[in-house]
């Protein structure tokens, strides 16, 4: 093993949730307010890992074991992702399954959380999650299967580093739709504007945030950083699309790499600023969209 | 083989002698039950030995039976079915010994010990058997076997309902399965399936053959729209024997397709593109239908008909590798349907159980009534919570493994090849995903509104859990389920014994083939033992946490609200909601609503439903039509002795008549 | 170039897409009018023997009309007979898109059953061209007032106009520019249409006028007057 697979590991886990600084720095640009500190999930989590925890009457080992088995879930996939045009530590034919499921598995856990504390806040969340999920899931899928179909190869590490400039000039269309349907994956997957509002917290439009209403202390720790990570996780393969660089240079790659995920945070922060959020019926439609758009990009690669 | 008989011979002895012994429901169970638990231990192990080593041996004896044998042979193919058959059946047993007994009082229990009995005796006869005669005459025993036993409970008519739909299902399929045998067995004349071979202008005919023999055998393996009887049967059956029949004997439908297949020649492509189709429809449709529904056994067994779809699937992508002449393809979605068999059959049958178990406990399973459950019956929460993750096709569990390798086929032949087969892979991975997703949202349901939260009923002190004989089958199969998906690589390298055979592929080509496939599977275990690792390193650094142990107990969040209670909690109902009203242009729920009126609101109600499109909207009216019919021939059968007496007499004075002319 | 081409000819199938989803007239209307610009542009950069004055002022007069001219016509009639803003499908715009998508798939099938053209410009052309005329025949089936079935009609029209422009046919713009007539014709007689039958009857559904039929005898109040 090389000591360089090493930043693929350790570059999420360190700078995750500095994204979520940079979104809620735009967001307070366009609101004209000077906004947190760039750091302020940092902070956050410090704060809860020295706490104690609440927990309800209701609730069972299942609450408790749920936010490690999403963290743990959310380790397993970042040990199979590529960072850009990087080569994960761990790559095989069909690791995207695994990653995609391993995803699913989070959902799972959060979900199986969710109901277990007999709220029905909790339970609206969840039963939202697990439509959009079942929704999300093939045009996720799909956007992969697209990529496969491209680069020839459907292992993660495979596919993006065999991305590169020369595959957009020449199957941009394809690459486009690819990109604009992760990105509604990417959205709803990490239950962001236009799909949820991550800001609030208990009004009835909530999904993921409603979902993890009654944890406390270290648990909601481990779950915002396991967000946090989330979003980093998608949001690379999203870089790794629309700016696939592989200069063979390791540090401008690198820093070409990280300079797109910072580019995708503010694209978010753009977003919520502009959008407001969907109505609900709006957002399967939204969803079948991006699988629409992968499906396209599927067939536009046939050759009969 | 010889040990097989043996197994057979035991099955059959406690069977009739837990009928001898019905007066004492007791020693009936613990005959029965034992028997068969021994029974299936001994028989284990040759079909493991041959599954493992890919030996196959045969018997044949002559048989006074016209067109029959008694040809059994035991070879790799068989024995993958047999091995989930004999572990479920053992298990089930136990759990059943102890599940009747609460009908022991009020019913003789030794009929249904030796109807459970012979019908695993049936199945195994069924997977024996290589005589056309000797495979229908086991598999109308199971047929009615199983309809005995689905009725156990006849005084309600429901369940004579159901057993009276399960029955006519079950023939229509029966008359195809003969077509079938015929056509194959005509030009060598013999119904041995080692004679068997095309009948002549054979492109047309292997293609009526293997599209009967999916109408035929997709009848018992419940694939849309032939799947209308399960979702009657499995809720009246008692719960093992749902296990049994749901883990099981829809298999041998699956067996059936593969069987014939195997004398049919290379494959069209259009033949995978039909089962994939088929496959697909069945999978998204099962598991809409399971997600609306209300009773426990009736989700179980809608589920069961969307887990057939992915077998299908998996076997359409095989047939499809094989005609487009791509070993890998073909190898990865055989190997994903075969692996997915023995783990539906772990998975259906563990939750199975567990309603049973939930049935004994509680006395119900319409899921609205539950509710919190899980500080009751912790251990059946525990195998339901297991059995919904392997289900759902998540890692590190057994599911994720087969649709794996189904999703392998696809991706490969997405990735590698290109044409028009992209359209068809792009369709499996499509209803992969989305029944994926959607079996994410049924269980969750399912396991969430039964087992956690608070109860929706008021009281629940009587709730109970079940026995330790009742858990431990339980049990056994939730690690049976871990077990098998840590295995999968080994079970996996054993297909290579039955792929040549299903594939037409050298032994040497398949092997290869899936030694390729299997690379991919030691990652997924390495990576799910992982999933294992980091559970228990992050409970470790959460005890290290500074103020780990200062722990608080107040009631769930509750916006300030004082006085809530169970029934204000989220039901199933309105779980599932968003999604069955998504996709109620396809499901048509009917929903009888009252609302509450004027000042003082006096009774308001909502209840929804979902009856089976294809049960009100295609078979009833055909059924209605061909009732039409035959009451036009009551005015003939009017049941006076009299008349049937003139038809006697007006019968011979015509044939005396003709005769003498 | 040529990537920009099958850029533009994507965009087109997403425009239906994203028709068949949305909801509201006016957006609809500029939706078709962007997908008119599209079209026009698609000639331009499909030439193969460099850009000629013809093929310019053809697509000029393609976009003026398709981009220009009907749209502001059909917003016009929109504001005079004071349609509703909803679309008002037959057809749930889930079910829709679901619709759309198979019959993007067809199309693609379709193409590969054609007669393979010599010079051909892009093998989505073809495709794209069945898929538009066949989501603007969904929208006339599927959408009960009578200006979306004007849209559709437009829509269905772009799909033949791509089908000419883009696959080169001898002669096909003349064709074309016949066509274009009809339609422009046919905006306009409906738009009297549109706008006569909303003062007498304050609607516009043509679920509604089929009530006219003399096969039904109970009339419509408004006609009893």
């Amino acid at each position: 093993m090389n000591w360089y697979i090493l930043i693929n590991i350790i570059l999420p886990f360190v700078l995750a949730p500095f994204l979520f600084g940079v979104i809620n720095r735009t967001k307070a640009f366009f609101a004209g307010r000077r906004g947190q500190p760039l750091l302020q999930l940092y902070y956050d989590l410090f704060k809860l890992f020295r706490k104690g925890s609440v927990y309800s009457v209701t609730t069972t080992w299942i609450f408790r074991i749920a936010p490690f088995a999403v963290f743990s879930s959310i380790v397993c996939v970042i040990l199979i992702m590529p960072c850009g045009a990087l080569v994960s530590p761990i790559g095989f034919r069909g690791d995207i399954l695994l990653f995609i499921y391993f995803l699913a598995m989070a959902r799972f856990f959060t979900v199986a959380a969710a109901l277990d504390t007999g709220s029905s806040f909790e339970g609206m969340g969840a039963s939202r999650e697990v439509q959009f999920a079942a929704l999300t899931e093939p045009a996720f899928i799909l956007c992969m299967a697209a990529l496969a179909c491209e680069t020839h190869s459907f292992s993660l590490s495979t596919i993006f580093s065999r991305l590169s400039f020369a595959s957009w000039s020449g199957e941009g269309a394809v690459l486009l739709l690819v990109a604009v349907s992760l990105m509604i994956v990417l959205l709803a997957e990490n239950s962001r504007v236009p799909v949820d509002d991550p800001n609030t917290h208990l009004e009835l439009t909530m999904i993921h945030e409603v979902m993890v209403l009654d944890y406390s202390g270290p648990d909601l720790g481990f779950i915002l950083y396991g967000a946090a990570l989330k979003l980093w996780i998608i949001g690379s393969l999203v870089v790794g699309v629309a700016l696939p660089v592989n200069t063979g240079n390791f540090f401008l790659d690198r820093f070409i790499f990280l300079g797109g995920m910072v580019l995708l945070a503010v694209i978010i922060g753009i977003i919520e600023s502009v959008m407001a959020r969907f109505r609900f019926l709006k957002i399967p439609q939204v969803l079948i969209l991006a699988s629409a758009l992968s499906i396209l990009a599927l067939i536009l690669q046939v050759r009969f | 083989m010889q040990m097989l008989l043996i197994s057979l011979l035991v099955f059959f002895i406690g069977g009739v002698l837990s009928l001898l012994f019905s007066r004492s429901g007791r020693i009936a169970s613990i005959v029965g039950a034992g028997s068969a638990f021994v029974a299936s231990i001994i028989g284990l192990f040759p079909a493991l030995h041959s599954l493992f080593s890919g030996v196959s041996q045969q018997l044949r004896y002559p048989w006074s039976m016209p067109c029959g044998s008694l040809s059994f042979e035991l070879d790799p193919l068989s024995a993958l079915f047999l091995t989930p058959l004999l572990i479920l059946t053992a298990l089930a047993s136990v759990f059943g010994a102890e599940y009747l007994r609460s009908w022991s009082l009020k019913k003789s229990l030794g009929a249904p010990w030796f109807f459970f009995n012979m019908l695993a005796f049936s199945m195994i006869a069924i997977l024996l058997a290589r005589n056309a005669m000797l495979f229908i005459i086991s598999w109308e025993l199971m047929t009615i076997l199983s309809f005995l036993l689905v009725t156990f409970e006849h005084e309600k008519k429901s369940v004579r309902t159901a057993g009276w739909i399960y029955l006519v299902a079950a023939h229509v399929g029966v008359l195809f399965i003969f077509v079938v045998f015929i056509m194959l067995g005509m030009k060598n004349g013999s119904m041995d399936f080692d004679k068997f071979a095309l009948p002549p202008g054979s492109i047309a005919a292997a293609s009526l053959i293997f599209v009967f023999s999916i109408i035929g055998f997709g009848s018992k393996a419940g694939f849309v729209p032939l799947h209308v009887w399960l979702p009657e049967a499995h809720p009246a059956a008692p719960s093992h024997v749902s296990a049994i029949m749901s883990g099981i004997m829809i298999k041998m439908g699956i067996y059936g397709i593969l069987r014939v297949f195997i004398y049919l020649g290379p494959p069209h492509e259009w033949w995978g593109w039909l089962l994939i189709g088929v496959g697909a429809l069945s999978a998204v449709t099962g598991v809409l239908f399971a997600l609306a529904q209300h009773d426990l056994k009736r989700l179980l067994a809608y589920s069961t008909v969307e887990n057939a779809g992915i077998i299908m699937i998996g076997m359409g992508t095989g047939v499809l590798g094989v005609a487009l002449k791509s070993p890998l393809m073909a190898a990865a979605g055989f190997a994903g349907a075969l692996l997915h068999v023995i783990n539906h059959s772990l998975f259906k049958g563990l939750l199975f159980l567990c309603a049973g178990s939930v049935l004994h406990g509680t006395g119900t399973v319409e899921i609205d009534k539950l509710g919190g459950l899980h500080k009751r019956m912790p251990w059946t929460s525990f195998a339901f919570l297991t059995g919904s993750v392997s289900i759902c096709g998540l890692p590190p569990f057994n599911g994720f493994i087969s649709e794996f390798l189904i999703y392998f086929g696809a991706f490969y032949s997405i990735s590698s090849m290109n044409g028009a087969h992209v359209f068809s892979s792009s369709a499996v991975i499509i209803s992969l995903a989305l029944a994926g997703g959607l079996a994410l949202a049924c269980f969750t349901k399912a396991f969430g509104m039964i087992f956690s939260g608070e109860p929706r009923s008021g009281d629940n002190s009587r709730f109970h859990e079940s026995s330790p004989s009742m858990l431990l089958p339980m049990l056994a199969l939730s690690s049976l389920c871990l077990i098998a998906a840590f295995t999968a690589p080994l079970t996996v390298s054993a297909f290579k014994y039955m792929l040549p055979q299903l594939t037409g592929m050298t032994f040497s080509t398949s092997a290869k083939a899936l030694d390729i496939i299997i690379k991919p599977l030691w990652h997924v275990c390495f990576i799910s033992a992982g999933f294992f690792l980091w559970l228990f390193a992050l409970w470790l650094l959460r005890k290290l946490m500074p103020r780990s142990e200062v722990v608080e107990k107040t009631v769930t969040w509750d916006c300030g609200y004082c006085r809530p209670n169970g029934r204000m909690q989220y039901s199933s109902s309105s779980f599932a909601q968003p999604l069955t009203r998504f996709f109620n242009f396809f499901l048509r729920i009917r929903t009888l609503f009252k609302g509450p009126r004027g000042i003082f609101p006096k009774d308001s109600h909502y209840m929804t439903e979902t009856p089976d499109i294809f049960e009100k909207g295609f078979f009833a009216p055909i059924f209605a039509r061909i009732h039409d019919f035959l009451v036009l021939l009551h005015r003939f059968q009017n049941g006076r002795v009299q008349m049937y007496i003139m038809y006697i007499a007006a019968m011979l004075l015509i044939l005396l008549i003709w005769k003498l002319s | 170039m040529d990537n920009f081409r099958d850029l533009l000819i994507v965009l087109l199938m997403l425009i239906n897409l994203m028709l068949l989803a949305s909801s509201r007239i006016r957006y609809c209307i500029k939706i078709v009018a962007f997908q008119g610009l599209i079209v026009g542009l698609v000639p331009i950069f499909a030439a193969e023997n460099g850009i000629g004055i013809g093929i310019i002022l053809t697509a000029l007069c393609v976009i003026a009309v398709k981009c220009v001219l009907l749209p502001i016509l059909l917003q016009r009639s929109q504001i005079i007979a004071d349609v509703r803003r909803e679309v008002d499908p037959f057809v749930g715009y889930t079910a829709s898109i679901f619709i759309g998508i198979a019959a993007l798939v067809i199309s693609f099938w379709i193409s590969t059953r054609l007669p393979q053209m010599e010079k051909q410009v892009s093998h989505i052309a073809a495709p794209a061209a069945i898929f538009t005329v066949l989501s603007g025949l969904f929208i006339i089936m599927s959408r009960k007032i009578a200006l979306t079935q004007v849209l559709g009609y437009l829509v269905f029209e772009n799909g033949i106009y791509l089908f000419g422009g883009a696959m080169l046919l001898e002669n096909g713009f003349i064709i074309e520019l016949g066509i274009l007539l009809d339609v422009f014709v046919l905006v306009f007689v409906m738009g009297i249409a549109v706008f006569h039958i909303s003062q007498e009857f304050n609607h516009i559904d043509t679920d509604r006028l089929s009530q006219l039929g003399d096969w039904n005898a109970e009339l419509p109040e408004e006609i009893k007057k």
